[in-house]
């Protein structure tokens, strides 16, 4: 498991301007054709070598997580918010605990009564909960369960609004 | 649309990202045993269906100097819900919104937006502005900022096999 990142974490990592360009243009545009990446290539006046690079340097930096998909809640399974208010002295503890279902796949502190946020997935509502029921039995702490009635935005990627 | 077990295969093989080689989607077919033009009409068909919200970069804004992200959740009145979260789902920098069932007494929140930023004052004068523009600034609400990220990865789609370690916080 990744060590917890801490925020102020160190400079953030500065792209080039080609990686700019690819962040700008193609994080909800994945060109669906056999050579993606020379298409995104011809799109930002590069070869498709150099758009590969900058990828691949994006993604050993971790501003990239992937070139990938995001999938629409409760559609290809199901999903909740989960949020617990968890003892100052305990937060790493049931926060690595959390973190250790592989159902999980966001957990973050905030600054709240209710201070450990997560997102459970998984393929049906059953398995969710049972991810939910065991954290409350292993924890002892009570689980929020706040899964979505509506969707107003879905993740659409992110304007970066250089500097 | 109902997922057939192929899909759901792709999905999964699709987690981990594609691999960053001039071919990939011949690269990840030739994992599930698919053509690359089986592999490209099934991804274009699940993203037309809206299975697929997204398909592109996948970044991380903390690593970009993102640090500064508030989960912004307001008590809204029922009847007003639709109004206000179509209004909040306009405002460029509110990068999801969503409702989600209240759990009074402890928590009495039903809608739930994101706003990121570089700086925690940057992000705080943006959500008063967001609040402001949709007429919103009287409604209960908290602000929470992230303080510490203990994981972040692809959501899994596949069926996971038992639980992680049974050991006790």
């Amino acid at each position: 498991m990744a060590a917890p990142t801490a925020y102020p974490s160190p400079a953030p990592f500065a792209p080039t301007p080609l990686q700019r360009a690819l962040l700008d243009r193609f994080q909800r545009e994945l060109p669906l054709v056999p050579a993606p990446f020379a298409a995104m290539a011809e799109a930002v006046g590069a070869s498709e070598a150099e758009v590969i690079e900058a990828l691949a340097q994006l993604q050993a930096a971790g501003v990239l997580a992937r070139v990938g998909v995001t999938l629409a809640p409760n559609r290809a399974g199901a999903s909740t918010l989960a949020a617990m208010a968890v003892p100052a002295d305990r937060l790493e503890a049931v926060a690595a605990l959390v973190s250790s279902y592989p159902e999980v796949n966001h957990n973050y502190e905030r600054e709240h009564r209710f201070n450990l946020w997560f997102v459970v997935t998984a393929p049906s509502r059953a398995r969710v909960e049972a991810v939910l029921a065991a954290i409350e039995a292993r924890t002892g702490l009570a689980v929020l369960d706040l899964p979505l009635d509506r969707p107003f935005k879905l993740d659409l990627g992110f304007p970066l609004r250089w500097r | 649309m109902a997922l057939s077990p192929a899909d759901r295969a792709l999905l999964a093989a699709l987690e981990e990202g594609l691999p960053l080689v001039p071919r990939p989607f011949a690269a990840l077919g030739a994992r599930l045993g698919l053509g690359e033009a089986e592999v490209l009409a099934r991804l274009a068909a699940l993203r037309a269906a809206g299975v697929i919200n997204r398909a592109g970069l996948i970044v991380r804004h903390r690593e970009l100097g993102f640090r500064a992200n508030a989960m912004v959740v307001l008590d809204v009145p029922d009847d007003e819900l639709q109004a206000a979260g179509t209004r909040l789902a306009r405002e460029p920098s509110v990068s999801l919104c969503y409702a989600r069932p209240r759990r009074p007494p402890l928590w009495p929140y039903n809608l739930f937006s994101m706003v990121h930023g570089r700086e925690r004052r940057e992000t705080l004068r943006e959500v008063h502005a967001i609040l402001m523009r949709t007429g919103l600034e009287a409604v209960p609400r908290a602000v929470l900022f992230s303080t510490r990220r203990f994981i972040q990865r692809a959501a899994r789609y596949a069926p996971i096999e038992a639980g992680a370690a049974e050991t006790p916080a």
